[in-house]
């Protein structure tokens, strides 16, 4: 597993029972594009973070099929309608086959 | 005739403003949502009474920038600086010593550098030495530590800075300019006055006789370093103060002195005075 990747998410701990919120994934991650070269000339193989899935008590909620062309560190905002309390999971999947994860919940209330 | 005459004095009226294209400070307050809740950051202050000839008013470069990039700093999640906190802590807990030491080993939680940043560049009582927080991170690393050396703008030391420097936000900037500072203070000083390069700049060229105006597309600020390390948008990356003033030296066109040397501590600690009592804003954004 590559070292500094490190997930963060910010959800909103409470919801009305049909809300819509507003979700912010960020993970550190290189994203090397496999277009750049090293000091001596030879390509760097492609390393980045290929997908990004958020379900929500085992429903999709948003899956995205990231390209090279991905800054450093991306940032996915997007939002989710809360009907149930229940769990938000987030996955980032690698190209090297790694997989990150994340959870956090969220109350009716 | 009488509209042609009316047209004329309007577009006059208008070249004349854009000829002086002035801009001052955004008003505005820098509210944080931080993980712990919400930091109030003082960004405008009444400037220290040795500038008080010169300015009334001291401004965080906060508020020369940008709508977006403001917003930017108001949520810890969305500044892009904050993924290096969390790099420095990692490098924190660390056993990277060569005999097994970390940060954390001595000094415990993070928690345990607060202030640190708000009175740096300062004079050690033991040596004597002008300090900035890289200089006392530099001591740990080969002295405690036994291991190389970090680069002074590499990023381990910008990491460690950002991490050290997360834990002053809030505090007013309160660096001592007298006693044993009194001499770097006025070498400082004197280098802020003093024109470099071919285009004959000082520091005060921009940051004082034309803060506001626009330098092509920027925005001239007071050059204020309350802020630093700062994450630069432009460099997506963390941007340490003595790395600003080598960027500003440099566009003089000049030889700029290197971080760490004699010249730019001395500069970094009048420039840090020129900022006393605003908050020390852990890692600001900035373009």
């Amino acid at each position: 597993m590559a070292e500094d990747v490190k997930p963060r998410v910010k959800t909103p701990k409470t919801a009305a029972a049909g809300e819509v919120v507003t979700i912010k994934a960020l993970v550190s991650h290189t994203m090397e594009s496999g277009q750049r070269k090293d000091a001596e000339g030879n390509l760097i193989p492609r390393k980045i973070i290929n997908r990004f899935t958020c379900d929500l008590n085992g429903m999709n909620v948003i899956d995205v099929a990231i390209d090279p062309a991905v800054s450093t560190n991306p940032y996915f905002e997007f939002e989710a309608k809360v009907d149930a309390a229940g769990e938000f999971k987030f996955t980032w999947y690698d190209d090297d086959g790694s997989i990150y994860e994340d959870t956090k919940p969220i109350a009716i209330g | 005739m009488h509209r042609t005459a009316t047209t004329w004095a309007t577009l006059t009226l208008g070249l004349a403003l854009a000829g002086a294209v002035a801009a001052d400070p955004v008003e505005d307050t820098l509210v944080v949502e931080a993980e712990e809740g919400t930091v109030d950051l003082v960004t405008t202050a009444p400037a220290p009474e040795f500038l008080k000839d010169t300015v009334d008013t001291i401004y965080s470069g906060w508020h020369y920038r940008e709508d977006e990039t403001r917003d930017l700093q108001r949520d810890d999640f969305d500044n892009p600086g904050m993924v290096f906190v969390d790099r420095g802590l990692d490098l924190w807990n660390a056993t990277i010593g060569t005999d097994g030491q970390s940060c954390a080993g001595c000094h415990e939680g993070p928690e345990s550098m607060a202030g640190l940043r708000a009175t740096t560049p300062r004079v050690d009582a033991k040596t004597g030495a002008l300090m900035t927080v890289e200089n006392y991170v530099d001591a740990c690393v080969t002295d405690r530590m036994g291991l190389e050396a970090w680069g002074w703008t590499g990023s381990q030391m910008k990491d460690m800075l950002a991490l050290i420097s997360m834990q002053s936000r809030g505090m007013p900037v309160n660096v001592a300019i007298d006693g044993a500072a009194a001499s770097f203070w006025e070498k400082g000083k004197e280098l802020y006055y003093t024109r470099f390069g071919q285009l004959e700049m000082s520091c005060a060229s921009c940051h004082e006789d034309n803060q506001g105006r626009y330098i092509r597309a920027d925005h001239l600020s007071q050059g204020q370093v309350n802020g630093f390390p700062v994450y630069r948008l432009k460099d997506a990356g963390i941007l340490s103060a003595q790395q600003r003033f080598v960027g500003c030296v440099r566009d003089t066109r000049a030889e700029t002195f290197k971080p760490n040397s004699d010249e730019f501590k001395a500069l970094e600690l009048y420039v840090a005075s020129r900022g006393n009592g605003l908050s020390v804003e852990g890692v600001s954004v900035r373009h």
